[in-house]
């Protein structure tokens, strides 16, 4: 640690006369302008959408705890699948990761602010609005979306009132996101530290900017793709209509040219975390820093060349199916580069097991899981058999939850002392990995099995040989979900520990830890210089 | 120690514009939904959230014109600015791209194989007997009707010369500019604007035409969808882009601009020959090819 960098900080504090503190009252919180500020307000509203597409799933794994139809009607199940879905995927993980996005960047690139402020502003002030219309939908006539949160037409088409809704509340999401992602863009490009070069950029960075440079190349796509349906559905276009020349499947293309990057959207910054809190918790510089950059990249080029995977039961030339299946499995080489270089960072290092390295491990392991079953899907003649299973369920919900979820957890626990000034209280975090960690494999782990002995997605009821792997999914989900409340009285406690040293780990190493913990309003309104922060570590 | 004002970056402190915006995006997403639901009242909610959000981009943009006037941006913030405009652009493109792409994906896949091409003889055969793949097409159903197909030449073909008039007459009031020339940057930027609108006017003029003698409507099959969703959504660029390019004249005029000090204008600049690249690829695959 050297004092140099927040010595110089604190003198040039007492410069900032012109500078204020955050106001008063809840104009700090409307019209902010503060990264941190607003970073805080996407991590409360992403919390808050977990636990309400968490209470979705709750609804969901409820009358799939046993067979038959016990609690709700087979049409509300569908509607809880589509929002479960819509939420989570939009509402809880991807503003979770641009909170982290706005509290970390600038303080790890040494920068006053995010490049844009009112930009940022307005980012996350049009995700309560899309989330509201989102949510009104519940109580429409016709009830809310309920044919997936895929809007494969023309099933989609038949949305009660709640269509115009969906589809307009999907372009809110995505202006919001675009508007999010070309501000991090910018931010890293224009305002890091002077001695800072690109391959010097902390690896959260380095995903973020690739992360979102996918979020502004596919979320117009999407627009595109839902305004198409709009179009169908009031204004006589036949985009989605076989007999004006059209074809159903091409939404399944357009929308998928979104939705393969969108799931990378949602790990690359996952990855980012990790690359933080292992080097920190294993006391050795990440292993590999660059080509981590390169396999992240590939990644991304990647995902914009696989997208059919999703759909290789839908009828499609041999050629296409083959070219997907292998674009496909490629991507195991650039993932496989992650994982050999999380654990290569972790040989032989002086290992400790504070909560974020833990969730950080479960994630390594468990997001494994969830590639493995990812690179059984890929396989086009297999995935025929697997296609619409509990498979596919088991499979995205393992790089989601004890992937993404996991990964913004351990990014939580991490930064919570730089963020509150206080250690959050180690136990009750342990108690809530060790629970959360041992109830989502019950919840998900079965859900293999239900999809290999064939069981459909998306249905309220089932056969019943299906029971007893649904049972223990469900007791398993039950138990997740209440573990999470362990995690709101961490946050509600956050403030009550001992006080947090700037460092707040002993491993831990970059810009983000030289600035006083909490991290004062305003931080590095004139450029630190990082290669002081860095040497330290070489 | 004290650092210099163009050394550090402006952060501004607090706007209460994005929440103005939100309360109109609240107002016109529920206003069009519940329009198009068939309540008669969102056709006016709408409007009032049209309305709240002209009021809010009228008032942010004259929130950053003082402060870049006022001389708060440094050469830092300019740059910002210049890559927050650039992928702007980006995401424009790629939202045109969607639409390009079911273009092309119904003439090259969609259409053979109703016309039992690849492995579809029996779709043909069963489903779409006697339906032979073609371009322009409504579909084996012939939806919306016997039609004509827009020609490329004509209306069209005087609208792209009047596009790429326009992107040189933007180039040369740009170069005025950086020689210092304020009165040569007036003139051809308003003769860019100018060519912009009536660009606009003749679009309009060919839609009227479409509607009233070709039968060609939004409703003719995918033709008819590619057609007036493409041109439809470059006609609203082209027209924001005019509007924009209007707003940067006056700005001209009042002498915001300096051969050193523009950001505002390339910014239209590269908004307006983006939107020119998009007209030149909607001219030849959607008029021509």
């Amino acid at each position: 640690m050297n004092t140099d960098v927040s010595n110089a900080h604190d003198e040039h504090h007492d410069a900032d006369h012109d500078d204020h503190g955050p106001d008063k009252g809840i104009g700090r919180w409307l019209f902010s302008t503060n990264h941190k500020d607003i970073g805080t307000m996407y991590l409360i509203f992403s919390l808050t959408m977990f636990f309400i597409g968490g209470a979705m799933a709750m609804v969901i794994r409820s009358e799939l705890a046993i067979p038959g139809l016990q609690f709700v009607h087979p049409e509300f199940f569908n509607q809880m699948t589509t929002m479960h879905a819509l939420i989570m995927v939009f509402g809880a993980v991807m503003p979770a990761f641009v909170g982290l996005a706005n509290w970390m960047i600038p303080l790890m690139i040494g920068a006053p602010d995010m490049a844009l402020p009112r930009m940022n502003n307005w980012s996350f002030w049009i995700l309560p609005v899309a989330f509201g219309i989102l949510l009104s939908t519940l109580f429409m006539p016709g009830g809310s979306p309920a044919g997936g949160w895929t809007m494969y037409p023309p099933l989609v088409l038949q949305t009660g009132d709640a269509f115009p809704f969906l589809i307009f509340s999907v372009h809110l999401m995505g202006i919001s996101s675009i508007m999010g992602a070309i501000n991090i863009i910018v931010t890293v490009i224009n305002m890091r530290a002077p001695d800072m070069s690109l391959l010097k950029m902390p690896m959260f960075v380095w995903t973020w900017l690739i992360t979102a440079y996918l979020l502004i190349a596919v979320m117009p796509v999407l627009a595109g793709a839902v305004t198409m349906l709009l179009t169908d559905q009031f204004f006589g276009t036949s985009f989605f209509l076989a007999a004006g020349g059209g074809d159903p499947v091409m939404f399944q293309h357009i929308f998928w040219f979104f939705g393969h990057p969108e799931v990378y959207i949602m790990i690359l910054p996952a990855f980012g975390v990790v690359s933080e809190i292992i080097p920190t918790f294993a006391r050795k510089k990440l292993f590999g820093h660059d080509s981590m950059v390169y396999a992240a990249s590939c990644i991304a080029f990647l995902s914009f060349i696989v997208w059919a995977h999703h759909m290789f039961t839908v009828g499609m030339p041999l050629t296409g199916q083959l070219f997907f299946m292998f674009a496909t499995m490629l991507i195991a080489v650039p993932t496989g580069v992650k994982i050999f270089n999380w654990v290569a960072t972790m040989w032989r290092g002086s290992m400790t097991f504070e909560t974020p390295m833990l969730f950080s491990l479960a994630f390594v392991f468990l997001f494994t899981i969830g590639g493995f079953s990812g690179l059984m899907l890929a396989v086009a003649p297999a995935d025929v058999q697997y296609h619409d299973t509990y498979f596919v369920v088991a499979h995205f919900h393992y790089v989601l939850v004890p992937g993404s979820v996991f990964a913004i957890m351990a990014g939580a626990y991490y930064w919570l002392p730089k963020w509150t000034g206080h250690m959050y209280n180690e136990t009750v975090g342990k108690l809530h990995f060790w629970s959360s960690t041992i109830f989502v494999n019950l919840t998900f782990f079965p859900m293999h099995f239900l999809g290999l002995a064939g069981m459909p997605r998306r249905i309220p009821d089932y056969s019943t040989q299906f029971s007893d792997f649904n049972t223990i999914a469900s007791i398993g989900a039950i138990g997740f979900g209440l573990s999470q409340l362990i995690f709101v009285w961490v946050i509600l406690t956050a403030k009550q520990g001992p006080k947090a040293t700037d460092r707040v780990w002993e491993g831990s190493h970059g810009l983000e830890w030289t600035v006083p913990s909490p991290a004062p309003y305003h931080t590095f309104e004139t450029p630190p210089q990082a290669r002081i922060a860095n040497e330290a570590f070489e | 120690m004290t650092p210099h004002s163009d050394e550090r970056y402006y952060v501004p402190h607090g706007s209460h514009w994005p929440v103005v915006g939100s309360v109109g995006l609240l107002f016109l997403m529920v206003g069009v939904s519940s329009w198009l639901n068939g309540a008669d009242t969102g056709f006016y909610i709408m409007l009032a959230g049209l309305g709240i959000i002209i009021f809010m981009i009228t008032g942010w943009f004259s929130t950053v014109i003082g402060e870049s006037v006022g001389g708060l941006y440094n050469a830092q913030v300019d740059k910002s600015f210049r890559q927050g405009m650039f992928w702007f652009i980006f995401s424009e493109v790629m939202f045109f791209a969607a639409f390009f792409g079911a273009l092309f994906y119904a003439r090259n896949m969609s259409i053979p194989w109703l016309g039992g091409d690849s492995n579809n003889f029996f779709t043909n055969l069963l489903l779409w007997e006697g339906y032979e793949s073609t371009w322009p097409t409504n579909g084996p159903g012939n939806v919306g009707g016997d039609y004509e197909a827009m020609p490329p030449f004509g209306l069209p073909l005087i609208n792209t010369v009047l596009l790429l008039t326009s992107s040189v007459t933007l180039t040369i009031a740009h170069h005025a500019l950086l020689a210092g020339k304020r009165a040569q940057v007036n003139a051809f930027l308003a003769a860019t604007f100018v060519l912009g609108f009536i660009f606009v006017y003749l679009q309009g003029v060919e839609y009227i035409e479409a509607y009233q003698h070709m039968n060609l409507k939004l409703t003719s099959g995918i033709y008819g969808s590619t057609f007036f969703m493409l041109t439809g959504f470059h006609g609203m660029h082209v027209t924001i882009g005019a509007i924009m390019l209007t707003v940067i004249w006056f700005r001209v005029l009042k002498g915001h601009f300096s051969a050193d000090k523009h950001f505002a204008f390339e910014a239209v600049a590269w908004y307006w020959h983006f939107v020119d690249v998009v007209w030149v690829a909607l001219y030849v695959f959607v008029y021509w090819m």
